[in-house]
């Protein structure tokens, strides 16, 4: 399996370096955090390949709770057991939230300045352009084959444009998709 | 108010843990609901405030309901809305990594795996969409958000450049 030849070939990964990963993925979070989690953990450290971190994000998002924070979870154990687990966790939502409550009071004074709000409105159209080509650069790298790339098309059309409830989008489409998974990998 | 906020905080939010599939954007309108009507604990331009100021500052968009607890109980209630909204999905997803590692041999889990990657992947596009949607009132946000695709497809540069360069045209184009 590709993730055993990782674990191999790779040091392990210590809690710290999890909660300094996982805390820059947070403080760097404008506007949502996983293209930071991607970004910090395929492209900067290495940890994961686009494939991996579809994947990991895909179980992300069929249990409840936040994408990201589950992704934290669920990788952190992987590698670092319940320690990583932790750390992962709490990188992403610490250091966040502590900037949070610094600025909560400047916000309060300087939220409503004409320019404040313009500037955070270029940055939020950013932060969607980012969410955009990180969906990009990783159908790029799925090799999924037809089917499963109808899955994720029919994924974006429910979600994004007709704007069907989440919960529908993920639970009518995962059996189908996982079906299709089983029939490609079955000689 | 009631007397037991915290306990209210803490049932409400791992509550909605258990139902927010998809992530905290799937629940944010029950966030809402709970927080105005249910629990009174916010005026809608309250929340409304609370959810821009989570919009505005860095970190996963759960945070709003962090935001919640703070307003409500200072630093106790922002502790504890925040482990209620993440403690019972967080425990889901610490037993389904283990049962990952136990099976990661077994073909229906590979099955799960392969086929839920594309999905995530239409997802995220999905909520890039709609959040483009949004946000993208003129050309120059529209231009921003295209701009920033192309900047994270093409380039492996630091994406805090592209945060700076859109907040920094929209700057400038508001005071012209």
């Amino acid at each position: 399996m590709q993730d055993e030849a990782e674990a191999k070939s790779a040091p392990p990964i210590t809690p710290l370096q999890l909660f300094l990963a996982f805390g820059k993925a947070g403080l760097c979070g404008f506007g949502g955090v996983a293209p930071w989690a991607h970004r910090i953990l395929v492209e900067e450290r290495r940890w994961l390949d686009d494939k991996a971190y579809a994947e990991l994000l895909g179980l992300g998002q069929i249990l409840p709770g936040p994408n990201v924070v589950n992704l934290s979870i669920m990788f952190g154990r992987r590698v670092a057991g319940p320690a990583g687990a932790l750390a992962a966790f709490a990188g992403l939502m610490g250091p966040p939230l502590v900037v949070l409550v610094a600025i909560g009071s400047l916000y309060q004074s300087y939220g409503g300045h004409p320019t404040v709000q313009a500037v955070l409105g270029g940055m939020s159209a950013a932060a969607a352009g980012l969410v955009l080509g990180m969906a990009v650069k990783l159908a790029r790298k799925l090799e999924a084959g037809p089917l499963l790339a109808g899955a994720g098309v029919l994924a974006f059309l429910g979600a994004g444009v007709l704007r069907w409830p989440l919960i529908l989008v993920v639970l009518g489409l995962a059996p189908l998709a996982i079906a299709a998974a089983r029939r490609r990998h079955t000689p | 108010m009631r007397d037991e906020p915290l306990g209210d905080l803490a049932a409400t939010f791992a509550l909605l843990s258990l139902i927010a599939i998809g992530g905290a954007n799937a629940v944010m309108p029950d966030i809402e609901r709970q927080s105005v009507e249910v629990h009174r604990w916010l005026t809608p331009q309250g929340f409304a405030d609370l959810f821009a100021l989570a919009q505005a500052a860095p970190g996963p968009n759960v945070m709003i309901a962090s935001l919640v607890g703070y307003h409500v109980a200072g630093l106790a209630g922002l502790l504890v809305a925040t482990l209620a909204i993440c403690g019972p999905s967080c425990l889901l997803a610490y037993g389904l990594a283990g049962v990952v590692q136990r099976y990661r041999a077994s073909p229906w889990l590979k099955a799960v795996r392969s086929g839920l990657a594309p999905l995530a992947v239409g997802l995220i596009a999905a909520s890039g969409l709609v959040m483009a949607r949004s946000v993208d009132r003129d050309l120059l946000h529209g231009l921003v958000t295209v701009a920033t695709a192309g900047f994270t497809i093409w380039t492996t540069r630091n994406p805090l450049w592209a945060l700076a360069a859109g907040g920094a045209a929209a700057g400038i184009a508001a005071a012209l």
